[in-house]
């Protein structure tokens, strides 16, 4: 199939910024890599079997019990750090996007939602994203997650609890404009339905707007992950996403093993560096202001 | 005499503001048959686009039809439920805009929009519905109709854009088409192009077409009959031809002796003194009688009801009699 000519020129434009280029390079490499991670890995994290004690903080180049190099080093169950990384990146993405897309799909209805009906119910509903948007997202997603518990589920609905207000927020201005358009005021003259108005109409012209702070939220939702996780309350020990791996490593970090924190450190900077260098470049591209 | 397609009497439009009634439009009736163009003039503000608004029942709040009769092949249009309005929106009676570029969904495709503007009266297959917008888009003058159906609308140029909402308003084949100063915004060579296609149009389709404009030009060369609307009021009706060659109304007068080709190199155009009066509390009279160079005290006290003189009416004390030189 050949690519639409739109997509090939939004491609284009996007190369000619190098930086942004790169970035798009390394997030697609951190996703092949999560996504291979039982591939790739050394050695399975999860398999507590197959952890030694012997291995135990050892630092970088250590070659190990079973044979290998920990290239990271390993941490203090004796865990490959890179492996260990591996996987966690895969939670981590994982976590990100399934939490950023049903954000976004909540956040996007509600928004066009309060729009299109007005009054009384868009008072409402915008009131209770205000309300949101007015304290910090790590605070309701802090009481969520120790509210309910540890696990994949619940640690997706506190992440998001804490940011379909972005999408709801960023929908809901872009789509009240788009209501007054007179071509939202003739479809609406019409029989057509307004369910179809909405969809065909106005949610088309505030894909963009939301594309842009849906990448942001990714990254957001990413590193709010791991905040939750260091802090104790996301995952469960024995699955360490990168802020927990982070926080394991925290207590040696004085006794000078900088690698059980460090490394885990650095590879969820980067990642989120990157989601937010791509999501920077397509708002400029998205942006006609800013168009050339 | 059978009835005739459009029949608009003594149709009334207040706006309540805060400040008052507004009386945007004040009893005005015409009737119009298929086929036939009529050229709706007047100023801003003097209440031709709120009565094309009206005819299709799109006066929001505070604006409400407060009296008068619209009929659409007999129908009446006025007191209906808005659920009703809307099947006959687009369909029997649709309206084109003056800005394209406001009437036209920017993200979506030409063909996803008339297919919309389709699905929104009538169930047809895909094929039939490219085959419909093919059609119209041929027959507004868009060139290679079937490749420009997949091209957004930032891709058209304003011209085209046009013809494109126009096309849109042809889809369902309505009787009428309200055109609300729709060459306003393009320039003279488009303008001239599209009037002719207009033509076309009309004759070929039998659509009747209403013709809203402040430019003498386009409804002199389009419509074959009009109206001049001043303060919301009919001041005068008739033929194109006649009322343009010898007006009988003063402002008539005014408007065609304002017109740039009416001065001489180097003079200073011909304006009509003062400006329109404030639709907020009228004077009881005739509300051009303070500019009218033939204003009397009895102008200014009594509105003059319209008289008929053959085909042409109008609403002034003391009409001019002489032809235009």
């Amino acid at each position: 199939m050949t690519l639409n000519p739109n997509l090939r020129r939004f491609f284009s434009e996007f190369a000619e910024n190098k930086v942004a280029l790169v970035a798009a390079i390394i997030v697609l490499a951190i996703v092949l890599l999560a996504l291979l991670a039982p591939l790739v890995a050394p050695q399975d994290p999860y398999d507590l079997a197959s952890l030694t004690l012997r291995d135990a903080r050892r630092p970088p180049g250590y070659v190990g019990t079973q044979g290998y190099t920990h290239l990271l080093g390993t941490d203090a169950q004796g865990r490959d750090l890179l492996s260990a990384i591996l996987y966690g990146l895969r939670i981590s993405l994982q976590m990100g996007l399934v939490a950023g897309a049903i954000a976004f799909a909540l956040g996007a209805t509600i928004g066009t939602t309060a729009a299109y009906l007005g009054g009384r119910v868009e008072a409402v509903l915008m009131r209770v994203v205000d309300l949101q948007l007015s304290f910090p997202a790590i605070l309701l997603a802090f009481v969520l997650a120790a509210l309910l518990g540890q696990g994949r589920w619940p640690l997706t609905a506190a992440l998001v609890a804490a940011q379909y207000a972005y999408f709801a927020r960023t929908a809901h201005g872009a789509a009240v404009a788009e209501r007054q358009k007179d071509y939202v005021e003739a479809a609406l003259s019409t029989p057509l339905p307004g369910r179809t108005v909405v969809l065909r109409h106005i949610l088309p012209n505030c894909m963009a707007p939301l594309l842009v702070v849906g990448t942001v939220q990714v990254a957001s939702a990413i590193s709010l992950e791991a905040t939750l996780s260091f802090l104790g309350v996301g995952l469960p020990p024995t699955e360490p996403s990168l802020g927990m791996l982070i926080s394991n490593g925290f207590q040696y970090m004085l006794s000078g093993r900088y690698w059980i924190s460090i490394y885990p450190g650095v590879a969820l900077i980067v990642l989120i560096i990157a989601i937010n260098l791509v999501g920077d470049q397509i708002r400029d591209q998205l942006n006609p202001r800013l168009r050339r | 005499m059978s009835a005739p397609l459009l029949e608009v009497r003594d149709l009334v439009t207040h706006f309540f503001t805060r400040a008052g009634v507004v009386k945007a439009v004040d009893g005005i009736s015409f009737t119009l048959n298929p086929g036939e163009v009529m050229g709706l003039v007047g100023e801003s503000g003097s209440g031709k686009s709120i009565t094309g608004f009206s005819l299709l029942g799109l006066v929001d709040a505070p604006g409400r039809i407060v009296a008068g009769s619209v009929k659409l092949n007999g129908q009446e249009l006025v007191g209906l439920p808005q659920a009703e309005l809307r099947r006959i929106r687009g369909k029997t009676m649709s309206m084109v805009f003056q800005d394209p570029a406001m009437t036209l969904n920017p993200v979506l495709t030409v063909r996803r929009q008339m297919r919309l503007a389709l699905a929104a009266h009538e169930r047809m297959s895909d094929a039939a519905a490219t085959a419909r917008c093919v059609d119209v888009l041929s027959r507004v003058g868009i060139p290679d109709a079937a490749r420009r159906l997949d091209s957004y609308p930032h891709e058209f140029s304003g011209g085209m854009r046009q013809r494109v909402a126009l096309a849109i308003a042809l889809l369902h084949r309505p009787a009428v088409i309200v055109a609300d100063e729709p060459t306003t915004a393009l320039d003279v060579s488009i303008q001239a192009q599209i009037l002719a296609e207009m033509k076309d149009l009309v004759r070929d389709s039998g659509t009747a077409l209403i013709w809203i404009s402040h430019d003498l030009a386009t409804v002199s060369s389009l419509a074959g009959k009009m109206a001049v609307m001043y303060a919301g009021r009919m001041v005068e009706t008739g033929p194109t031809g006649t009322v343009l060659s010898a007006p009988r109304h003063h402002y008539t007068r005014g408007l065609l002796d304002s017109l740039p080709s009416q001065a001489e190199p180097g003079q200073d155009l011909r304006q009509i003194p003062g400006s329109t009066p404030s639709l907020l509390g009228l004077p009881p009279g005739c509300p051009f009688a303070s500019r009218c160079p033939a204003g009397t005290a009895t102008c200014a006290q009594v509105s003059p009801e319209i008289t008929w003189e053959g085909g042409r009416g109008f609403r002034c004390h003391h009409p001019l009699v002489e032809a235009l030189a």
